[in-house]
């Protein structure tokens, strides 16, 4: 970071004066607790004893063999209590908001995960919970809705707007601000004004953390490449983090391309949004000439998102990671690979950067390594998808 | 004096009129400023319609969707302040977004405000911290940024007082903007802590709706901000709602001492 919350020119703190002291607080408390010995002991207790941290690396032999390349391990997030990597930043974030004497916590969910892992944690630590979700997302993902809802929190299906992420961040932002001081605004990626990106990436990175030493402990090398699915960014920045100063490891974040990034049916942020300024952040948006942010599209709720972690935009323009575009069809085709192939439904946003590895392992020699993080599992996917191949399912 | 202080001369209790251009059409925002002003209106605070307005409650959120879909373009607002200014000294402050400034190009924004004709900006995700992203265009094409003290400040208000400019925008209530029957914030003590540190004038804004209010307010402060009532009469009325803003405006300016 070059200065207070930026990532080269990226990050800042874009947003209304009501929110600031609030911020502020905060980044106070949050740098507090980070080395507060208490605080981690009982963070580390919660992420080995109910989410079940360390998450399995897994060597996926037959994909492997079938791809014809390089080694593919799995890094297995799917595996965490409530089936995802958003346990990790937000059982961090809960615990931080009671100690800090919140009492309730909101927050934006797209696909459901992130809104499930905070209902989960606020039913665990005894916190009021509001989840903001899309109208559009509660209808394709109304599983997860429910599974809130029996968490004990209480879902508001967002009709503003396009009815997806932004329009959730935004409804779950105007929360905030309505309401800040009993609530914690527990936001769910590398996004939004300074502290969050830094908050959530540091309680994402256990991910890369314990990656680096599994794959050490087994194969006695780094890989050559980790791959990770690209929304907002989280569990691509978990899984990048700790391999950014390993110069050799290539870092490859997988974004939404939807029906293409030549389409207008695309929520490739990266390959095709343009620098701004939006949801507290400086990074890059899928916008028009006027700066109004684009209606965006993909078939995975949790990655349709206009914009992109302002740490992410910064590792782009520095050239350390490198962005790529999977589509739909792409993706679709790399979720039911890897269920035949692994006997892994993932969800179909880690299905992104799966089908990226299809692409690219066959490039890399039989001593190469590839980590592909799994962010979630597809349980909720599996009725979009059969949707999608025209089967008609109850969920 | 610059227009902004104008509104505010010889004690004058300013009412400031806030309505979101192109809703329903630039053509009719031209009429409508004409209308508030004939009521009373001194000064006119013209929203530039933003895909995701954060810190708008529903009424301007859907003034801001219902000018986009009807195809408003930021050269079309600049257009419509051009052609105002044109007939009226009335100081004109925009209210946007930080994207739609940085997109269009911050320099050549100000520039365009200046030539236009625009005398204040006020962006509500634009915090002191940040505000070094605008400070120097827009100082070097004279337009003001107004600054915004919430119910939270506290501590705040001296940092953002003493740098202000125009005038100072004391935000009534927690949360977006929209109409409330009650406002709990204990005002006075926060007009009071702000002109220990500014001798700028203070308008209150964010739920004031009605000539109580207005009066309550006027009291208090140099001026009151109405935004979510005007914008519902235009919601109401749509095409006809110049008659009903020139009475809305008028009763609210006479009930302000």
């Amino acid at each position: 970071m070059s200065e207070k919350g930026r990532y080269g020119i990226h990050g800042g703190q874009y947003i209304p004066e009501t929110l600031m002291n609030e911020i502020h607080h905060l980044e106070e408390c949050y740098e507090f607790y980070k080395n507060d010995k208490e605080f981690n002991d009982e963070l580390n207790t919660l992420l080995k004893e109910y989410a079940g941290r360390p998450s399995l690396l897994y060597y996926a032999e037959k994909m492997t063999k079938d791809l014809g390349g390089a080694k593919i391990y799995l890094k297995r997030e799917d595996l965490n209590h409530t089936g995802s990597h958003k346990i990790n930043n937000v059982l961090g974030q809960v615990l931080m908001a009671k100690k800090m004497g919140k009492t309730r916590v909101i927050a934006e969910t797209g696909a459901g995960q992130h809104g499930v892992a905070t209902a989960t944690a606020a039913a665990l630590l005894g916190m009021e919970c509001e989840i903001f979700m899309g109208k559009e997302d509660t209808d394709r993902q109304r599983l997860n809705v429910y599974r809130m809802e029996l968490l004990g929190a209480k879902v508001h299906a967002v009709t503003s707007g396009t009815q997806t992420l932004k329009d959730a961040v935004n409804e779950t932002m105007r929360e905030w601000v309505s309401r800040v001081h009993d609530t914690h605004y527990v936001l769910g990626s590398v996004m939004g004004p300074h502290p969050f990106p830094m908050i959530v990436r540091d309680f994402q990175s256990v991910i890369s953390k314990e990656a680096r030493e599994q794959i050490l402990e087994k194969e006695g090398r780094l890989p050559s490449a980790v791959l990770a699915c690209v929304g907002g960014g989280s569990n691509a920045m978990g899984m990048f983090y700790n391999f950014i100063n390993d110069k050799d490891v290539k870092l490859i974040g997988c974004e939404a391309a939807g029906k293409g990034v030549d389409t207008d049916r695309t929520a490739a942020t990266m390959a095709t949004g343009k620098l701004g300024i939006f949801h507290g952040m400086k990074s890059y948006f899928c916008q028009d000439d006027d700066g109004q942010i684009a209606p965006v599209y993909s078939i995975s709720a949790g990655l349709d998102y206009p914009g992109v972690g302002p740490e992410h935009a910064y590792l782009r323009d520095s050239g350390r990671a490198e962005y790529v575009p999977v589509t739909d069809d792409e993706a679709v085709e790399a979720f039911e690979y890897i269920a035949k192939t692994e006997g892994i439904i993932c969800a179909i946003e880690s299905a992104h950067a799966v089908a990226h590895v299809m692409k690219i392992a066959k490039n890399y020699s039989k001593d190469d390594i590839i980590i592909v993080c799994i962010s979630g599992r597809g349980d909720k996917d599996v009725a979009a998808i059969a949707r999608y191949r025209g089967v008609d399912i109850n969920e | 004096m610059s227009r902004i202080k104008n509104a505010f001369a010889n004690n004058n209790k300013a009412f400031i009129a806030f309505l979101t251009a192109g809703d329903p059409s630039i053509d009719k925002t031209e009429e409508f400023i004409y209308k508030l002003i004939e009521g009373g209106a001194d000064l006119i605070e013209i929203g530039i319609p933003f895909s995701d307005p954060i810190a708008e409650g529903a009424v301007i959120q859907s003034a801001n969707i219902r000018s986009l879909s009807g195809g408003t373009r930021i050269k079309n607002v600049f257009e419509l302040v051009e052609r105002v200014r044109k007939n009226t000294q009335i100081p004109l402050v925009f209210l946007t977004y930080m994207n739609t400034v940085f997109k269009y190009g911050t320099e050549e924004f100000f520039r365009k405000c200046s030539e236009t004709g625009i005398d204040g900006i006020i962006i509500p995700d634009l915090p002191f911290e940040e505000k070094g992203e605008i400070k120097e265009p827009a100082n070097k094409y004279g337009v003001d940024i107004i600054s915004l003290i919430a119910p939270t400040s506290e501590n705040r208000i001296k940092l953002i007082a003493q740098e202000s400019e125009g005038f100072v925008y004391v935000v009534s209530s927690m949360g977006v903007t929209g109409m409330r029957s009650e406002i709990k914030t204990d005002l006075k003590s926060i007009t009071e802590s702000v002109r220990k540190y500014t001798d700028n004038p203070i308008a209150i804004g964010f739920g004031i709706n009605s000539p109580e209010q207005a009066e309550k307010y006027s009291k208090i402060a140099d001026g009151v901000i109405v935004g979510s009532a005007i914008v519902k009469i235009i919601e109401q009325h749509r095409e006809n709602s110049g008659e009903y803003l020139k009475e809305y405006a008028n009763k609210m300016k006479s009930a302000m001492i």
